[in-house]
C-alpha cells in the first residue's frame, strides 16, 4: 500500500501538480489579460516597459524603497525567505538527482548541510510571519484563517523534508507527506494569494508606469 | 494634545448617508453592487483584491492610521477589509448598516492620496479601491450631504459653488476694478480669442477667495502674459463629482472646461493653485473623455510660476523674509511631480526655507483631500484628529524656525488651517501666489 502511494506521488502526481501549477498560472494570467482587454483596456495604454522596470528594479532590490528601509527586520526576513523558499527545492541535491534520473538533465546543487540550513530558515521565517500576524494588531486585523493555512502549507514540505532526510521516527511516512504537501503547495500557487508571484510584475509595473509616465513621480 | 472620544470619529450622523440608507433594502444593494461589479469591476479590481497578501506593510503610510494610535481600522488594507473585501466575498449580499459604514470609510477615512501605493510592495492602488466603494455609494444614493451638494451644483451650474453666470463676470470685473487702484492699466481679459494662456480657477475662488483672482491678475500683468478667462461655464476647473463617484458628471465637467479653452483658441490652460482640480483635469477627466493625456497643454500654477521665474519674466523686489516651509500637495507632487519646481520658486522669492520631513512624494496628505473636507463640518474634528502626524511634522519645522507654511493647493490650505488651529501651532498658511504677489515688482506707477 505504502509503495503504491509512493509510486503515485512520485509518478503521476508530479505530472498532475506541475500541470496544474504551470497550466493554472498560464490560465490565470491569460484570463486576466482577456478581462483587462475587455474591461480595463486603458491599462494597455498607460503601461510603460521602461517605468515598469524602473519601479520593479527598486522593489526587488533589498532596501530599494523607503518602506523597506523603515522596516529593516521585515525586509531582511522577507528577502531571505523568498530566496530560500525557491532556492532550496531547486538546488537540493536529492531533487537534482531525481530530475537527472528521469530526464537526464542536471544543474548545480548545494551541499546537504547548506540545504538543511536554508530549510530551517524557511521554517523559521514562516514562524516569524505567523508571530507577526498574531502580534501586530494591524496585521492581525487583516489576517483570516486562510493566511495561516497558507503559511502552514508552505512550512509543511520543508518540515517533512527535513524530517525524512534526517530519518527521524516514521520517516518513510514523512517522505510521503513531504511529496504530497509539496505537490499541493505547487498547485495552490495560481489559485490562492500565492498568485502574488504571478501578478507582482504587473501590479507593481502598472503603478510604476502611472507614477513614472503620467505623474512624473517615484513610487518607492 | 486635546482628548477626544470614539464618537467624534466613527458613526457620525450625516443626512446624506442616513436618508439615503432609509430608502435602501438589502435586495436593492445586492442588485446595484452586482450590476456595478459586472459592468465596471475589471481586471484591476480583481488582481488587487486577490494579490494583497495581508502583510500590513501599507499601514504606516496612512496618516489616519498613524494619527489614530495605529488603530487597524484605519490601515489602508483595513479599509479594504471593511468594505470591498466583504462586498466581494458576499457577492453584494450586504446589509444596509454595513453599507453605511462602508460609505463612511470610503468618504471620510481615506483621502485617496495614494501614499500607501508607495508603501505596498505590490503597488496596490487603495485609492482606486476606495473610489470603487464611493462609486457603489453613489449608485446607491448614499453620499455625505455636503459633498453631494457640491456635486449637485456641478451638474446644475457646471461650477462647484452655485455661482451664476453673471455673478462670475461681476466678480472678475470687481476684482479688475480693485486691482486698477493699484495698477491702473491692469486688465482681466474676458473671452480674448487666441490668447496664450487660458486661466481657470476653482468655484470657491470667486465665491470666497476673490482676492486670489486679483493676485493672479497682478502676476499675469507683471509678467506680461497674454491671458484670458472665459465668460461662460467652463471657467471652473474643480470637480467634486470625481470624489462622489459620479464619473458621468466628471466627463461632462471636463468637456465643458476643455471646450471653453478650445473655443477661445488658447494655446494652453493654466490652473490656479489647486490640487484636486489638477488631478481631475490632468489625470482623470481626460481619461473619461477618451484622451490619454489632456488634449491641450496644461499647467498647474506651480509649473507656470516656475516658468515665469526661469524665463525671468518676473523680478523680485523684496524677498519674503519670514522663514517658510512647504507642504507638498499629493495631487500635484505624487500626482504631478512638481515638487522641484515649487522649491525653485521658493528659492527665488524667500530668504529662508525649512523642509518638512517627510517631504516631496513622501509628504503626508493634509487630510482634507479626496473630498474629505468637502464632506463638511460633521467630519471636521475627525479630519484633524486623523492627522495628528501632520501637526507633529509641522511642529518639527516650526521648532527649526519655520513660521509660514506654503500650501499650493486649496484643499491643503483648508485642511492645514484646521490643523494649525486645533493643535495650536500658530503658523501662517499661504499660497505660493500670495508670496509671489508680495515680493515681485508689480509695475505700479511711481507716485
Ligand atoms: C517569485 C516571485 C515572488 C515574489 C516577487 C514575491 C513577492 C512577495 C512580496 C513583495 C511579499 C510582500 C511582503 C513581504 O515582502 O514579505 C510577499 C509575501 C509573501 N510571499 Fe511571496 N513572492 C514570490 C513568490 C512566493 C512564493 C512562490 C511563495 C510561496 C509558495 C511566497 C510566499 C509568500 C508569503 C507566505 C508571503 C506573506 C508573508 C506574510 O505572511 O506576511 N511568495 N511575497
Ligand atoms: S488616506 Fe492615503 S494613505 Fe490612507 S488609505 Fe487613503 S490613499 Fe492610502
Ligand atoms: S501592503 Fe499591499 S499587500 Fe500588504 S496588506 Fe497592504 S495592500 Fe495588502
Amino acid at each position: 500500500m505504502t509503495h503504491e502511494i509512493y509510486a503515485f506521488l512520485r509518478g503521476p502526481m508530479v505530472w498532475i501538480s506541475l500541470t496544474v501549477f504551470l497550466g493554472g498560472s498560464v490560465y490565470r494570467l491569460a484570463s486576466m489579460w482577456r478581462l483587462a482587454k475587455k474591461k480595463d483596456a486603458v491599462i494597455f495604454h498607460y503601461i510603460s516597459v521602461f517605468y515598469s522596470l524602473r519601479s520593479l528594479l527598486h522593489w526587488v532590490s533589498p532596501f530599494g524603497s523607503l518602506n523597506m528601509r523603515k522596516n529593516p527586520a521585515m525586509t531582511v526576513i522577507a528577502f531571505i525567505f523568498h530566496v530560500c523558499l525557491i532556492a532550496t527545492p531547486v538546488f537540493l541535491s536529492a531533487h537534482v538527482i531525481l530530475v537527472k534520473e528521469s530526464w537526464d538533465i542536471s544543474w548545480w546543487w548545494m551541499p546537504d548541510h547548506m540545504a538543511d540550513l536554508l530549510t530551517v530558515i524557511v521554517i523559521g521565517c514562516c514562524l516569524f510571519f505567523a508571530g507577526r500576524r498574531i502580534k501586530r494588531p494591524d496585521v492581525r486585523y487583516l489576517t483570516s484563517v486562510s493566511d495561516y493555512l497558507i503559511l502552514a502549507a508552505i512550512a509543511a514540505p520543508f518540515i517533512t523534508g527535513l524530517w525524512a532526510y534526517h530519518q527521524w521516527p516514521a520517516f518513510s511516512a514523512m517522505m510521503l507527506l513531504h511529496m504530497a504537501s509539496a505537490e499541493i503547495l505547487l498547485m495552490m500557487i495560481p489559485f490562492t494569494r500565492l498568485n502574488h508571484m504571478l501578478f507582482f510584475p504587473f501590479t507593481r509595473g502598472y503603478m510604476g508606469s502611472e507614477f513614472g509616465a503620467v505623474k512624473n513621480a517615484k513610487d518607492w | 494634545m486635546t482628548k477626544h472620544s470614539v464618537t467624534d470619529v466613527i458613526g457620525i450622523p450625516d443626512e446624506g448617508i442616513d436618508k439615503g440608507a432609509e430608502k435602501l433594502t438589502p435586495e436593492k444593494i445586492t442588485r446595484v453592487i452586482r450590476k456595478l461589479l459586472d459592468e465596471e469591476g475589471g481586471a484591476r479590481l480583481k488582481v488587487y483584491m486577490e494579490t494583497c497578501v495581508h502583510c500590513g506593510l501599507c499601514s504606516e503610510a496612512c496618516h489616519f492610521y498613524l494619527s489614530n494610535d495605529n488603530d487597524p481600522k484605519f490601515a489602508p488594507a483595513g479599509k479594504v477589509k471593511q468594505t470591498l473585501e466583504h462586498i466581494i466575498k458576499k457577492k453584494g449580499k450586504v446589509s444596509v448598516a454595513f453599507m453605511k459604514r462602508a460609505c463612511e470609510v470610503a468618504f471620510t477615512e481615506c483621502n485617496l492620496c495614494r501614499r500607501c501605493s508607495m508603501y505596498c510592495p505590490f503597488g496596490i492602488d487603495i485609492a482606486y479601491l476606495m473610489l470603487f466603494v464611493r462609486r457603489i455609494c453613489h449608485r446607491l444614493g448614499m453620499v455625505p450631504q455636503y459633498i453631494q451638494d457640491t456635486a449637485h451644483s456641478h451638474s446644475a451650474t457646471m461650477n462647484q459653488m452655485w455661482v451664476k453666470e453673471d455673478e462670475w463676470i461681476d466678480t472678475l470685473q470687481w476684482q479688475e476694478d480693485e486691482a486698477r487702484d493699484e495698477i491702473p492699466d491692469l486688465r482681466i481679459p474676458l473671452e480674448k480669442p487666441g490668447a496664450d494662456v487660458f486661466y481657470s480657477v476653482i468655484g470657491p475662488e470667486p465665491k470666497f477667495r476673490a482676492q486670489l483672482i486679483y493676485q493672479a491678475a497682478v502676476i499675469m500683468h507683471a509678467a506680461g502674459v497674454d491671458w484670458t478667462m472665459p465668460a461662460t461655464p467652463g471657467w471652473d476647473n474643480s470637480d467634486m463629482c470625481m470624489y462622489t463617484g459620479d464619473q458621468e458628471m466628471v466627463a461632462r465637467l471636463k468637456k465643458v472646461h476643455f471646450e471653453a479653452a478650445m473655443r477661445l483658441k488658447t494655446k494652453r490652460i493654466v490652473m490656479g493653485e489647486c490640487g484636486h482640480a489638477f488631478r481631475s483635469v490632468y489625470d482623470v477627466g481626460n481619461r473619461l473623455l477618451g484622451w490619454k493625456m489632456p488634449p491641450l497643454r496644461l499647467m498647474h500654477a506651480l509649473e507656470f510660476y516656475y516658468e515665469l521665474f526661469r524665463d525671468k519674466k518676473l523680478t523680485v523686489k523684496q524677498k519674503y523674509e519670514v522663514p517658510v516651509t512647504l507642504h507638498d500637495p499629493c495631487n500635484v507632487v505624487r500626482g504631478g511631480g512638481l515638487h522641484e519646481m515649487a522649491r525653485h520658486v521658493i528659492g527665488e522669492t524667500c530668504t529662508e526655507f525649512i523642509e518638512l520631513h517627510p517631504n516631496r512624494e513622501h509628504n503626508y496628505c493634509c487630510s482634507a483631500g479626496g473630498g474629505v473636507i468637502n464632506c463638511g463640518p460633521p467630519y471636521a474634528k475627525k479630519r484633524v484628529i486623523g492627522n495628528r502626524v501632520k501637526a507633529e511634522q509641522l511642529a518639527a519645522a516650526k521648532a527649526k524656525g519655520a513660521k509660514t507654511i506654503i500650501a499650493p493647493c486649496h484643499n491643503c490650505h483648508g485642511g492645514l488651517e484646521d490643523i494649525v488651529k486645533y493643535y495650536e501651532l500658530d503658523m501662517e498658511i499661504k499660497f505660493l501666489g500670495d508670496i509671489i504677489y508680495e515680493c515681485i515688482d508689480k509695475g505700479q506707477p511711481e507716485d
